[in-house]
């Protein structure tokens, strides 16, 4: 479905990705995970050509993003990590406004706005303003929006940032409905029980490279399925283990306070990145 | 590709008073006992007023509205994923931007008709008019793409735009200039628009050559348009 080989962008002498490779099948929901300024935004921007590459090539459905611009843009669709709805329209002329951008015919358009605010639960709001809506309201419009065309890739970019617990839930399972019924998804997030709970597969990023890729169950087999926490003075030190013997017997061998636990893909994160998300 | 917008009777509104002002000053207030090539001075700045409200509406319209979509509220990757051409983009833009320079065209000339001037009006007027508002609405959507800040995009039409809306023969013949600032004058897409409206207002027909000019502004300003919406995937 999506085939990318090392492609890269830098921006003056900032080297925002760094030759990335990754193949993405039909169907999947695929999730970038990184810190801050990985080059997650950057790859996205690269897929969907609103960014040119500054080398190697990337296709999606057997058509190259810097080629066939066109045929591209009918199989995709986008939420940008800003929100970036018209905000002097409503619910209903935003979708219809993408609906004559993207040249469906009228009866199409309308029917498709109809089913699309029903499937998003905004259909009560339809004929209210974009900026009168909350934060996850406005993000399931963009949903609903990136689906008008009815494409077959769907981009989300921090699909659920700056979300209470409750909206968050929702995109979920927006997301995992709208996958069940075939679409493949990209999504990007900070949050690791997201990746965990809704990702297929996860790629973590770094500086621009991708230094992990696997289900979240093989990237946490890869660093030790568990984890010794040693909480001392100067902060917590962890250590990874295969199976909970190894583990204990570790933890008898430290004077300090200990947690042993299952590792999440926190851990594999900060393993692999040296860092905590966010830092 | 017609992007509807409300707020029609806020713009009608606010559109009223920059035109109202030069009237009530420069026509009631100065013009009262000046005479321009013999004929009132009234009669001889409406054209002008004409000229260089079209020209600021329509800059605002394409230029300011894309510079704050595409920096602010990102809205223009809306348009960039869309699978439209960037020559489509343009002339979506650029005819939004005519549509309201032209309104605002026709209420300073309902204006000045309320003042008292009698212009002669016909299909050649509002072809230039339209003409003028097609140059400056391109002129916008290039700034808009190339300009990367607002503070730079205000620069620019304090730079750009206010020294044309004064100079450009809109109140004053530039002949009373030193020569070199005529020269640069005579070269300005305003002053044409101004002298091509004067001319048919006044009943002496067109001036080809500033039709010409004209037509060729508005040409070059689409075509780069259209490169810097092409360019802007950077
Ligand atoms: N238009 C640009 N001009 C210059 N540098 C840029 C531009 N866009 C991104 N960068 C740089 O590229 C790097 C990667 O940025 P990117 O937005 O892709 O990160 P990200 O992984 O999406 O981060 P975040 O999690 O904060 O959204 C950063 O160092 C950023 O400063
Ligand atoms: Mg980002």
């Amino acid at each position: 479905m999506i085939k990318i080989s090392r492609l890269a962008k830098h921006y003056g002498s900032i080297q925002a990705v760094a030759g990335l490779d990754l193949e993405i099948d039909r169907g999947e929901i695929f999730g970038l995970l990184g810190p801050n300024g990985a080059g997650k935004t950057t790859t996205f921007r690269m897929l969907t050509m609103l960014t040119k590459p500054s080398g190697g090539s990337a296709s999606i459905n057997g058509y190259e993003v810097t080629g066939d611009l066109l045929k591209v843009k009918k199989v995709i669709g986008v939420v940008p990590q800003h929100m970036n709805l018209d905000q002097e329209l409503t619910a209903w002329e935003n979708l219809e406004l993408h609906g004559r951008l993207h040249k469906m015919p009228g009866e199409r358009r309308r029917q498709r706005i109809d089913e699309l605010l029903a499937y998003v639960e905004l259909a009560g709001r339809a004929h209210d303003l974009a900026n009168k809506f909350s934060g996850g309201m406005k993000r399931r419009l963009m949903i609903a929006r990136a689906l008008m065309h009815s494409p077959g890739v769907l981009f989300l970019d921090e699909p659920t940032a700056g979300l209470d617990p409750q909206a968050r839930r929702n995109i979920w399972d927006l997301i995992r409905r709208m996958n069940s019924e075939g679409m493949t998804v990209l999504l990007t997030t900070h949050y690791i029980e997201e990746a965990e709970a809704l990702c297929h597969r996860v790629g973590i990023m770094d500086h621009g490279r991708l230094i992990a890729l696997g289900t979240p169950t093989e990237l946490k087999k890869r660093v030790g399925e568990v984890v010794v926490e040693a909480l001392n003075h100067g902060g917590n030190e962890y250590r990874f283990f295969a199976d909970r013997e190894q583990a204990l017997r570790y933890a008898g061998s430290l004077a300090d306070n200990v947690l042993i636990r299952e590792a999440n893909l926190e851990d594999v994160f900060v393993e692999l990145t040296g860092r905590k998300v966010g830092d | 590709m017609v992007v509807l917008r409300r707020n029609f009777g806020k713009f009608f509104s606010s559109r009223l008073v920059g035109p109202l002002l030069y009237l009530v000053a420069f026509g009631w207030g100065l013009g009262r006992n000046i005479q321009v090539n013999g004929g009132n001075y009234l009669e001889f700045i409406v054209p002008g007023i004409i000229a260089l409200g079209a020209m600021n509406t329509s800059f605002n319209a394409a230029g300011v509205n894309l510079n704050i979509s595409r920096l602010y509220h990102k809205t223009l990757d809306e348009y960039l994923i869309a699978p439209i051409s960037a020559a489509a983009f343009v002339s979506g833009k650029v005819l939004a931007g005519s549509v309201r320079g032209l309104i605002d065209a026709l209420v300073i000339l309902a204006l000045a008709f309320l003042f008292g001037s009698r212009l002669a009006v016909n299909g050649w007027f509002f072809l230039v008019v339209l003409l003028t508002c097609f140059v400056f609405s391109s002129l916008g959507v290039v700034a808009a793409m190339l300009v990367n800040t607002h503070e730079d995009m205000a620069n620019f039409s304090t730079f750009v735009i206010l020294p044309m809306s004064f100079l450009c023969g809109t109140f004053f013949l530039p002949d009373s200039l030193p020569q070199v600032f005529g020269w640069i004058i005579n070269v300005l897409p305003l002053t044409h628009a101004s002298y091509l409206l004067r001319a048919i207002a006044s009943g002496h027909g067109i001036i080809p050559l500033s039709l010409a000019v004209l037509a060729g502004y508005a040409l070059i300003l689409f075509a780069a348009g259209v490169a810097a919406v092409r360019t802007v995937r950077q």
